[in-house]
Parts: C-alpha cells; structure tokens; sequence
C-alpha cells in the first residue's frame, strides 16, 4: 500500500510538477510577451510622438469632430490679387525650403477651421476630393507638421469648385492665415474655375503669389514653369477597370453632352456621311449620367462602357476647356482626340501627351476623320498602350493626381531629384531601359584601353600573358585582379620588365565578380577582360579588336563566341559552343567593353544574377551578355580569330567529362539568366567582323592588320 | 482536478495574473479605443459630398462662340498666324536685300536662301524673313543698324508682321538692358530671340535662340570636341568660370560673389572687373585680387579640363559662354533665373544640363558634387549630342528654328509632330524629315525600341476612306526588302541578278527604274525557281525617262510611293549578286538601319599636294563609302535624299553622276557612322568596274572626285566617317566543312 502510495504520489507528483513546469512557462512566456508588446508600444507612442512635440507641432487633423469656427469680417482685408507674371524665380521664396535635406521639399497644411461669414455662412464647401488632397498630403514624405519649416504651405479652405466659394469671403481668410506673406509658397488647389457667362480659365479668387494647381488653364492664364496644370477629377472613371475588347467597335466615340453648338453640327455632319464617327448624346427621356444615346437613330449605350468600344474618343472644348470625360476616355484606353485650342493640358510639363493623344485645331474640326485615318498602325498602338499606364501612374486617383503635383514641384525645388522624360513617359516594361552610351561616335583611339587580368595563381601562364599584350600599340595600362588571397602575388622583382604601367589589386574575395569591379584604376572608356590563360591572341588581332570596338562603343567585343539555343525536348534554353553559323555572346575571357558596363554589372544587374555567378563560381561572362544586350538591345560582335582557346596539354578523357558538366552548367546558367530578366535579353547574328582585307590577297596594298586569323 | 501546489507559490500566481489581466484589460481599452476613434474618422471621408456634380462637370456653354481670333492677349500660334497660306510643303520667302545688313544677319540670309525651304515667289510662301538687319536692337552697338522700325512696316507683306520670323539676339542697352526694349514694333510676328526670359517669352509663339558670336561658322561648324566617354569623367576640374563681372548694375550680383566659391583647385571661379573703357573708376577693394587669379587660368584649357562650367548671366540672360560650354562638352550649370533655353519648346534641356538657382549661389559646389557619375556620362554625351545636332553653325541654329515653326505647321495641318525623342537623340530634326512617318519604328533607330504589343483591332468595314490613300511609311527593319533596280539596259547580268532576286528568301518587290530611251521592258512578275512554292515575286516597271524627266541618276531614288518596306535595296542592273548575298545584306542591316550597308566599297582620303579632297576606288586598310550599286538603305535616307539641299542635287544633276555619294555623305551626316562593308567576293572587284562603262572612264573619277569636294563645301566639313572592318559571315573562309555553313556559295569563286 505504501508502496502504492508511493508510487501513486510519485507519479502523481511527477504529473503536477510536469503541469507546474507547464503552467509555469506558458505565464512566464505570457507575461514576458505582454511586457515587451506594452513596452514597445510605450515606446514606438513617445518615439513617433517625439518628433512633433519637440516643437510643440501636431499634425493637422483632418478628421476632428469639431473644428474651429472663425468668423471672417466683411471689413477684413482682401488678398491682393493674383500676380499675372509670375515665375518660379520671382515669386516662389526658395529660402524657405531646403529643411527636409537636399532633395525633398516639406509642406505644411494649415489646421481646418471653419471659416463663416458674419451671417454663420460657410465660405467654402468641404468635398470629398479636397479632403483626399489634404489626407494625400499629410501620408506623403514631404508633410511636415511644422510651418517654420514648411516649403509649400497648403490652406484647408477648399478651393476646388469655384460655384462653392465665396470668393469675397476666401480671398479675405486667405489673407487671415498666419503664414500667408501676399501667398508666397502657398499652393492653391482647384478644379472647377471660372463661372457662367465668361467662364475664366482660372481660379477667380485672390491668389496673390500663390502657386495654382488647377484645372482648366489656357496658355494665357497659365504661368509657365509656376503653376500646375490638373486634369478635372472624374469619379466615374475610378470605376473602369482595365479589361479591354478584342477589337473596337468604332474609330471614333464622342460620347461628351456639353459639346458646343456649332461644333455638335460639325459633328453631326460627319456622322451622317460616315460610318466612322459614333456621335452620342443625352437620351431625351430621362437625364441619366448612365445612358448615351446614339444620336439620330436613339440606339441606346451604356456609359462609360461604350468608350472601351471606341479605338479613338473626342474632347471637344465646352464652356470650360477642361472637361472630366477626359479621364473616363483615359481610363477606358480609348486614345483622345481633343479639340481645344491653347488648352494646357494636365502635368504638360512633364506628361508628354504626343504620346498619348492626337490634337485637332478647332478650325480643322471638318477633317477628323481624315486626321484620324491617316495615323499609323505603329502609332496608333504606342498611343493605346502608353494610355493606360499613364492613366494608372499619374490620373488615376486624387491620391496619384496630389502626389504628382507634388513631385513636380518638388523637381523645380530639386533639379538634380528630377526623373529623365524617360522615367516620365516610357513605360520601361514597353520600351525597356535607357543605353547609357547613346553618343554616335567611334571612340578616340588615342588613350588605348586598359588590360584586366583576373588571375587566381597561374603564374607563369601570367607573365606570358604580359609579355604578349605589352606587344600591342593600344595598350595603355595593364591591371592584374589578383584573387588569390591565401597567397600574396609575386613580388616585383619577379614581374617581367614592361614598357607599360602594371598595377596588381588584391580583391577581398575570391569572387569572379571581381573582374568586372569598376576599378578607378581603369582610366580609360575601353576595357580588355582577359582571362591569364589567353596567351594566343597576336598583337594585331587585338589592336584590330581594339579597333572593332572603337567602331561599337556600346557593345561587348571579343574573339571566342557562343550561342543560345531553345531546345524544344526539354524546353529551355541551352547553351551551344559548336561551330555555328549564329552568335549571341561573347565570351569575356578575350572580351572588349566599356567601362560603364563594369559599372553596371556591379551596381545595376539583378542581385539573383550576381548572387548566381557568385555561388556557382561560373557563368559571368554570360551574365554580362545578358547585362549589355538587355540593356542596348544589341547583340555583341565577334572578332575574327577562329583558335583553339583551350589549354592544349589537359588530356581528352579529362575534358569530355569536364566539358559535358560544364555545358549542363552554362545552359543552367543561361535558362536562369532568362527567367531573371523576364524574357531572353541575348540576340543572335549571323555575321562577325574581319578586317577590311582579311583572307585577301592584296594587290600591292599591304594589309592593315596581317598577323590575323591563323590557327 | 486538484492541484497541489504551495500556498505561497499559489498566491504568487494569482497576484501574477490579476496583474497581468489588468494590464491586458488596459491595452484592450486603449487599443480599442484607438481603433474606434480611427473608425469614426474613416467615415468623415465618406459624409463629405463631392467637389462638383455631374450637372456641373457637363455644364453647356453660353451661346456666345468663343473666337480666338479677336482676342486682345498676347500672341498664340491660333491667333496671330495665318495658316491658310501653309500647304502640305511650307515655304519660307526671304526679302531681297536692300540697305545694311551686318556679316551675321548675311549669314542668317544666305542658309535660308539655299535651303529646301526656300522660295522666291512670295505667294506662294507661308513664311517671311524680313531683309532688315534686326539682330542687334542695342542703338550703342556698332552692329546696331538704325531706323528699322519704319523699314519693318515698309515691307511688302509685312500686314503688322504676320508670319514674319524676326531675329533678335541682343535687346535692351545699358543701364538697365530693357528686354522689351527692340526699338521697333515686332506686332504679331514671330520673334526669335536669344536671351529671352519666362516673363516676356510668348510660350508656344517665340523661339528661344541661342547667343552666338560673329565668328560662328556659317556652315559645317566644330564637330564634337569629347567624342571619348570615359566614366567616370577624369577631368581636372569639377567646376569651372571665366569671365568679366560688371561690379554694378543689372546682372552683377551673381558674378561679384562667385569669389567666395573658388578654391583654386576643383572650382575655378575667376573673374575681372577689366571691361569697357572705365572700369577703374568703377572698381571694388576686390578687383586687383581677381585680375590676379584670373589672370592665371586659361579659357580654353578650362572648358576643356572641367566637368561643369557655370554658365552666369551677364547683362542678359543668355551668354556666348552656353555654347562655348556645349562644344567643349563641358556641362553648363545655369545662373540665369528666369532664361528660357534655345529651342526648348523642343529641346529637352534636363538631359544637357544642370539648373542651378542665382538665389542658391553658394549652393552651387554642393549641388555639382551630387550628381553621380552616371548621369555625368549622360549629361555630356547630350551636350555632344545638341551641340553637334541643333548649335555648331549658324545654319543649324536658323534651320532648328524654321523646323520647329515648320512642325507647329504641320501639327496644325496634320495633328502631328516628331516625337521628343526625335528632336532629342541622334540622327535629331534636321536629319529626318517631319513629313515622313508619325512614329520612331518608321526611322531609322539603331537598335529600336521593341515594338509595342499589338492594339486591338480598329473596327472592319469601310476603312480606309475612299478619298484617302494611306500614307503612313512601312516599320522599320520589318522582314523583308524592296530590290530597287537602276536599270539602263537589258543585259544578261541583269537576268542574272533578277534570278537571283526571285530566289531571295526576303525580297517582297522589285522596282526597276529603267532610264534609257529604249522602251522600258513589260515585266509584271517574277518567277521563282522551281521547287519554291512561293507565289511570284511582283515587278514595278517605271520609266524615269517619262516619269522624272531631267532628274538624271536621281531618278533612281525618286518612286518611293511604290516602295512598301523600310529596306530598299539599291542595285546597278548588273550587280553579280547571289540570292545569298542578297539576304545576308538584309539580316545585317535588320541590325543597323541607319547606315548603308553593301558591298562595294570606296575611299576618301585628304590629298595634300591638291589641298582637296581625293576619292579612291583602291581601298586598304579603310573605306568610307559604301557604293548603293549593291547596297540596302532605309527608304527614310532615300526620302532625305529627295530632300536635300537644292545646291546639291543640281551638282548631280550636271554631273550625271555621283548620287552614290552624295547618299553616302548624307547618311553619314545624319546618323555619324560610316556604312558598313559586308564580305568580299574576289570577282567581285573587277567586275564592278566594268558594270557601268563610264567607270574606266578617267574623267568620270575626276568628276567624282569634284563632287566630293562640292558636298564638304557643301556641308561644310568632310561629313564621311572611315570604317577599318567588314562584316562576314560567322564561318566565312573558315577551315571548316563547307556542309557546316549557311552562306557557301559567297566563298566560291567563280569566273
């Protein structure tokens, strides 16, 4: 029994303090997770809340429940009115920015108030979009809390709709805010400007200095590198989605109601005598923003839908010149025609809308369709797709369309932060990326180039290697990479004696990426990539390869060539050293280049690719490739020399073995390279260059380059 | 279940979790709270109404019709041009000359006159240059030319200078350098001025010139100075300034405190107070100081050695100092608040340089520092560019502007314009043609952006109009050819070659121009051989005898309408082609449309002894003329072949000869490269020689040689760029087995 006790409490024991254990660790754990969550979020509370309170600044709430009311006087003063001639240079203080570092402008929105007349009017309506400008702002990088600090300040009076304001009352509160100093670096938003009968083409308010993002300038009214140009917000168009038809059904659309009269008629001309043009109109049953109606026969469409049936749609300038189907026509990637002379058009300055739209002076309105007709297949597709993108980066939200305004801004601030027209206008995805060397010039061939040996510990193969390229004019420099760092390079004293400068970097690493490292030690554009084991190449071969790339600076020149091949058993790419009739790389091991090109390998290729090369401990050269032909567009150039480049004393067994690996490895290489990149970047040719009397025989005139080419 | 565990340890535990609990209890709270504070203003967004109904947006306008016409605003292309008078081919009339005109204003004069542009039936003109010298408008000028306000509105069709196009570089004069200041009435013409600022500046109307000096050439002018591209720039100095500063008045601040930013080594910022007669009365306690140090540095040495070259206004806004930065290939970082560039309605100038802010001087040295070096590489290639482009002679500055007018024309004509990227990356405006094509995949782009996907479909039915015929040019490099034949006579040779043409795997048509008195051969198609299941190859006969009589050897370039595709391949009647040469031709040049690419080869080379030209048909190391007898070029460089300047083609007209070169020198003007040389055949030499008889003729290669001499002058350089390689096969007389290679028969010699 006791015994049974015994073993009963033992077990019983041994269960509880099993479960003490338990418990135990689970509060533990517990509490410490509680702890260190209730900490933390102490902590993230007094570090993101530290920033503002330092200087006694909060952050504008835009969604107090109750704001401020501030009653404006009518005997309060006005703003002085908007300055005509304007320029960034004369009215923009730029002392005032320059606080959030050198290459971002900061913004301050004022805190909301409502702003009443003596009679506990409203000033201004607050909208939806407005409070989409100011919430956009206050989550970009550029807001700032603070007004001292602020570049750009922006007033939360809504001034978006100019039949909501009270422009009387606005330009008097305009000059009531603490910072407003005659409206220097205030940024005024607006998309509605100008009321009936003369419709002005700019916000009818006091602006004073004050920049105007606006809808709806004319060339006149619009201050050339001041102001910004919007397009009028549309919330019809948020709603099209990016599906499109198979084909359109119509070369023209004008689905827009408020067309001008005698335009309309124009219009109607054209309809009626071709088939062309889809003239739609307000059905006359019932006003609904939904419906177009066809205009003689009354065939009812459904709107927007009808526009993603049109391959072209109109804009006609009306009361205002901005008008909002501009957004839905983009949206649903039908390409715009606008017919509204001196209209400036949204983000003119940096929007290239060539690219995007077709223009038709009002007077030649008669002949749309010919205009139209006479718009290339070509163009007409880079219009179609660079609509949508343009659409989705920059129109496609309040929050896209702030964001923009912002960053022009910011770019006439910063100029050294400015994208290229290329970042602005050429979808990379289309037109892919830019070739850093676009000058048409064949290199001078004064400063020679620049010899980089990659070496691990080949001496000797080494020096023979120096003695030979020392023998061609061009060089200029020789630089042996030594990537051995277990064992120091021989001492000078065993180097042999050259004409040439001679320079050894010992490298960190043992890498392969090292060889296309852009050492400041290469002074000149041209770079020769020579592996220590290339002793064969004659002085002529390489000055004439020298030559070569002279004549295609852009491009990788080299002896030894390679092609892809898409292998339709497996179906991936292979890579293919035979005899072929085709060339798609060139291998780096006899290779030149420019020195850019080393740049880029280093600083702009796909981390996975280098990643890649550098495990593998292979396969750089065709990363290269890969690298200037996706770049350039371009396929390398072949030398002459058709040689055996490999070493002659390995014996044959050895390599066959080594050489099937190797294949299976290089065609890895190249199907990776190509799923990296997202297509296949290299292309093939079928031709090399020789020089101008290779395998000639000369009559009398000696050849430029004799000792090329033999086996 | 009953759990045994020490009181004390018991006790300790629950006080734990009441703890605990509490403080979790609290963090709900607050979390919760917070959420719902955030809850209540996520609805706010929502409550608000939108900034305008839809009545609104589609408001109607009032009935008045709005007229542009009638406005009282400043000058707009709508309402101060007239472009009825435009046709399809706008011409520009120059006023003869009477009364003085400075050295410059001649030059002005003269390139316009012996353009394409010009006209000297002023109906028929859309544009008109005023004969009154107008380009300096300072009255303490010696160049200044008086009265010329009242000889302006003496003008013939001068209508308050409607479609005039006036040349102004230097407004205003001393003290305050007025820019309104001109002296004349300019009324509704076009004013090109140099210096102009945002304010002044009618944008979409004026044209922006750049500053010149007197001794800019009139043609040809420097070629690029930095054709070498090392990155990163190695040069001497990062910054770089050499000029007078004014001590007072307009303009002065900027360049008076440049001082403070030399450092005499990476910026050099020197400048002198000595200019004009009575600097020393003016002089500050700086003066002797800065004549010191700028005294010790060299102009030239400077923009050739430094990477930027602050370009500071003077008493303008513009300054010489802009295009001698440009030609050095020195980066021009701009002190000039308010200037607006040269041409930059056309040229994008973020590409060339850096703007910097005359308020920010100080600024300066930091802002240079940052850029990285990979957009200094590109910044000076594009000064290269534009300078060699639009800037380098006074001609091209007159025709950059006249081409810009001209494509607001044609904008307004045909709603199109040569997209940015033409205007702004080689061969640039003045060497495509604005009427030919609307896209870049109709020019001749090395290496060519990949097309973009395919649009959906337009809709079928009655497209195109009847009226219209489409006029669009072909894509370029597209997959196939147009064999272009210059035919004098039948001959064997010629059915040799059309066989050989009728077996080619990428030839779409034949065009044979027959130019002889003889009746032109009725040939309608082709046959192929046997075995190919292709259909017939189509043949366009066209007698150049009745079609262009007069033209001469130019004919041969001019049915372009019956050509469909972007290569065109050139061929004599005789040229000893084999369909395999034929192709090959054609998938290298798919590589490179902007060059000629063919088979025979010339030289030129610079004869010493004559002090001219020499033109050499025994090539060694080098060639610089790829011969169209056998050779594909872009049909766009045909196009601007029958666009060249008229003093050209009539010098091939007399000649009857030499449009081989002149094509040459014009693809090598416009695209910088030489042409390239494809494989040798080794019958292929002397052949060529007897194909045309007039070739052993030794007056016909001093003719030859003549014309050469007749394009530099022309052009005023030496336009031909030498190339030392030719392009073969991959296995082209290579020791392999002949069953290896796809180009066999190239290597056999045959008799």
């Amino acid at each position: 029994m006791a015994a049974e006790t015994l073993l009963k409490t033992s077990k019983q024991s041994k269960y509880i303090s099993y479960r003490k254990i338990l418990y135990h660790r689970f509060f533990v754990g517990l509490l410490l997770f509680i702890l260190i969550s209730l900490v933390l979020s102490i902590a993230c509370n007094i570090f993101a809340g530290s920033a503002p309170r330092v200087d006694f600044h909060e952050s504008v709430n835009l969604d107090a429940v109750s704001v401020p009311v501030s009653t404006i006087l009518r005997s309060s003063v006005k703003s002085s009115p908007r300055v005509v001639n304007c320029t960034y240079w004369s009215c923009f203080n730029v002392y005032k920015c320059g606080r959030g570092g050198h290459d971002k402008i900061t913004i301050y929105v004022y805190p909301l108030k409502d702003y009443t007349t003596e009679d506990d009017d409203s000033i201004s309506r607050f909208s939806r979009e407005f409070y989409e400008i100011l919430h956009t702002i206050k989550n970009s990088k550029y807001y700032t809390s603070s007004p001292d600090e602020a570049c750009l300040l922006v007033p939360s009076i809504d001034t978006l709709n100019q039949n909501y304001f009270n422009k009387e009352y606005v330009s008097r509160a305009l000059q009531s805010l603490e910072h407003w100093n005659n409206g220097e670096n205030h940024l005024i938003f607006n998309m509605v400007a100008g009321v009936a009968p003369n419709y002005n083409t700019v916000i009818d308010l006091n602006t004073s200095k004050a920049i105007i993002a606006g809808a709806g300038f004319d060339t006149w009214t619009f201050r050339y590198g001041f102001d910004i140009s919007l397009p009028l917000y549309s919330h019809i168009a948020q709603d099209i989605d990016s599906t499109q038809p198979e084909q359109k059904n119509y070369l023209i659309v004008s689905a827009q109601l408020n067309i001008p009269e005698d335009y309309l008629a124009e219009l109607q001309n054209i309809a009626s005598s071709s088939n062309d043009l889809l003239l739609l109109d307000s059905c006359k049953m019932n006003v609904d923003y939904k419906k177009r109606c066809e205009y003689t026969t009354g065939k009812v469409f459904d709107y927007p839908d009808v526009l993603k049936e049109g391959m072209f749609c109109l804009i006609v300038r009306s009361a205002r010149l901005a008008q909002s189907i501009l957004l839905d026509i983009l949206a649903s990637q039908c390409i715009p025609i606008i017919i509204a002379d001196t209209i400036v058009m949204p983000f003119n300055s940096h929007v290239d809308w060539n690219r995007i739209a077709l223009f038709v002076p009002e007077e030649n309105i008669r002949s749309l369709v010919k205009i139209v007709h006479s718009v290339s297949k070509e163009r007409r597709g880079e219009l179609y797709w660079q609509l949508r993108w343009v659409y989705e980066r920059y129109f496609s939200s309040i929050e896209k369309i702030t964001l923009t305004t912002l960053e022009i801004i910011n770019e006439k601030v910063f100029p050294l932060a400015a994208r290229m027209y290329e970042d602005w206008n050429m979808p990379e995805h289309i037109y892919g990326p830019v070739n850093p060397l676009f000058l048409p010039v064949t290199a001078p061939k004064s400063p020679g180039f620049t010899a980089v040996i990659l070496t691990y510990d080949r001496v000797d193969s080494l020096f023979t290697l120096v003695r030979q390229l020392v023998r061609t004019p061009s060089l200029a420099k020789i630089l042996v990479v030594w990537n051995n760092q277990k064992k120091p390079p021989p001492p000078a004293s065993e180097w042999p004696v050259v004409n040439k400068p001679l320079k050894v970097i010992r490298t960190k690493e043992n890498k392969l990426s090292n060889r296309f490292y852009p050492y400041d030690e290469i002074e000149t554009e041209c770079q020769l990539t020579i592996d220590d084991d290339i002793v064969m190449l004659t002085p002529d071969e390489l000055e004439f390869g020298f030559d070569v790339w002279r004549e295609f600076p852009d491009r990788i020149v080299g002896f030894p060539s390679r092609l892809h091949v898409w292998d339709n058993v497996t179906s991936s790419w292979k890579y293919y050293s035979e005899w072929t009739n085709q060339i798609s790389m060139v291998l780096t091991g006899a290779a030149f280049h420019h020195k850019i090109w080393s740049w880029y390998y280093t600083h702009r290729m796909p981390a996975a690719v280098r990643a890649w090369v550098d495990d593998n401990f292979n396969c750089e050269d065709i990363a290269m490739n890969f690298l200037v032909a996706n770049v350039t567009r371009k396929p390398p150039i072949k030398v002459t020399p058709r040689k055996k480049f490999k070493c002659p004393e390995c014996t044959n067994t050895e390599m066959l073995s080594a050489d099937a690996r190797h294949m299976s490895q290089r065609s890895a290489c190249v199907e990776r390279f190509a799923r990296e990149y997202g297509h296949m970047a290299l292309r093939a040719v079928e031709f090399r260059a020789d020089p101008l009397q290779y395998r000639e025989t000369a009559a009398g005139v000696p050849h430029a380059y004799p000792d090329i080419g033999a086996l | 279940m009953n759990i045994r565990v020490p009181k004390k340890m018991q006790a300790k535990k629950r006080y734990f979790i009441v703890i605990l609990s509490s403080f979790l209890g609290l963090y709900c709270f607050f979390t919760s709270f917070y959420l719902n504070s955030h809850r209540n203003q996520k609805s706010r967004r929502g409550q608000l109404p939108t900034f305008a109904t839809l009545e609104e947006l589609n408001e109607s306008p009032s009935r008045q019709k709005r007229n542009p016409q009638t406005t009282t605003k400043s000058c707009r292309m709508q309402t101060c041009f007239d472009f009825s008078k435009c046709g399809s081919d706008p011409k520009v009339y120059v006023y003869p000359t009477d009364g003085p005109v400075s050295a410059t204003y001649r030059k002005v004069l003269s390139v316009i006159r012996e353009s394409r542009y010009a006209t000297h039936d002023p109906a028929e003109a859309c544009l008109f240059i005023p004969a009154v010298d107008t380009l300096d408008a300072d009255p303490l000028s010696p160049e200044h030319i008086p009265d010329v306000a009242s000889r302006l509105s003496r003008l013939q069709y001068w209508k308050n200078g409607r479609n005039h196009v006036i040349f102004n570089l230097y407004a205003g004069t001393w003290p305050d350098y007025a820019e309104g200041a001109l002296g004349f009435d300019s009324g509704e013409a076009i004013m090109a001025r140099a210096s102009a600022s945002e304010t002044i500046f009618r944008d979409g109307f004026d044209i922006s010139l750049p500053l010149f000096h007197k001794e800019h050439p009139e043609r040809g002018g420097a070629p690029p100075a930095a054709t070498g591209n090392p990155f990163p720039a190695p040069r001497k100095h990062l910054l770089a300034f050499k000029g007078k500063r004014y001590v007072h008045g307009i303009g002065s601040e900027t360049r008076n405190s440049l001082w403070h930013l030399h450092d005499g080594n990476q910026l050099i910022l020197v400048t002198t107070c000595r200019h004009g007669k009575s600097w020393k009365d003016l002089r500050d306690e700086r003066c002797d100081e800065d004549n010191k140090e700028y005294d010790k540095f060299d102009y030239e040495q400077l923009l050739a050695n430094s990477t930027f070259c602050l370009v500071a206004r003077g008493r303008r806004l513009g300054s010489y100092r802009f295009l001698e930065a440009l030609a050095a290939g020195c980066v021009p970082v701009l002190l000039s608040n308010g200037w607006r560039l040269p041409f930059d309605e056309r040229i994008d100038w973020r590409r060339a340089v850096i703007w910097a802010d005359e308020r920010l001087l100080l600024q300066v040295p930091e802002l240079v520092r940052s850029v990285p070096p990979e957009r200094i590489l590109a910044l000076r290639q594009q000064t290269q560019l534009l300078w060699e482009q639009y800037f380098s002679s006074i001609e091209k500055i007159v025709f950059t502007t006249i081409e810009i007018i001209l494509e607001r024309i044609m904008a307004h004509r045909s709603s199109r314009q040569r997209e940015a990227l033409i205007w702004n990356a080689s061969p640039g405006a003045l060497g495509t043609l604005s009427s030919y094509g609307d896209s870049r995949a109709h020019l001749p782009v090395a290496a060519p952006a990949p097309p973009a996907p395919r649009a959906p479909a337009p809709p079928p039915g009655p497209l195109p109009a009847p009226s219209l015929p489409l006029t669009a040019p072909p894509p370029t490099p597209g997959d196939t050819f147009t064999a272009l034949l210059y035919v004098q006579a039948t001959s064997p040779a010629l059915h040799k070659l059309l066989a050989n043409i009728a077996s080619s795997e990428h030839c779409e048509k034949v065009v044979l121009v027959w130019d002889s008195e003889r009746a032109a051969p009725t040939l309608k198609s082709l046959s192929r051989m046997a075995g190919d299941p292709r259909d017939a190859l189509t043949v366009t006969v066209i007698d150049a005898t009745t079609h262009y009589p007069g033209e001469g050897v130019s004919a041969r370039w001019q049915p372009l309408w019956a050509v469909p595709t972007a290569a065109v391949f050139s061929l004599d009647g005789d040229a000893p082609l084999l369909a395999e040469e034929l192709d090959f031709a054609f998938r290298v040049w798919r590589h490179f449309p902007e060059r000629i690419v063919g088979y025979p080869a010339r030289n030129h080379y610079w004869d010493e002894s004559k002090n001219a030209w020499g033109y050499s048909s025994k090539w060694g190391g080098s060639y610089s003329m790829v011969l169209p007898g056998a050779a594909l070029v872009h049909r766009a460089l045909l196009a601007l072949y029958g666009a060249a300047a008229p003093a050209l083609r009539l010098a091939v007209r007399r000649a009857r000869n030499c449009e081989d070169i002149l094509l040459n020198c014009l693809a090598a003007h416009a695209s910088r490269r030489p042409p390239l040389k494809l494989a040798q055949r080794r019958r292929y030499k002397p052949q060529h020689h007897r194909y045309r008889s007039s070739w052993s003729d030794p007056e016909h290669f001093v003719q030859r040689q003549s014309c050469l001499n007749t394009f530099a002058a022309a052009w005023g350089y030496m336009p031909l760029v030498r190339s030392v390689l030719r392009l073969d096969p991959i296995l082209f007389k290579d020791p392999v087995s002949t069953l290896r290679k796809k180009y066999r028969k190239m290597e056999l010699v045959t008799s």
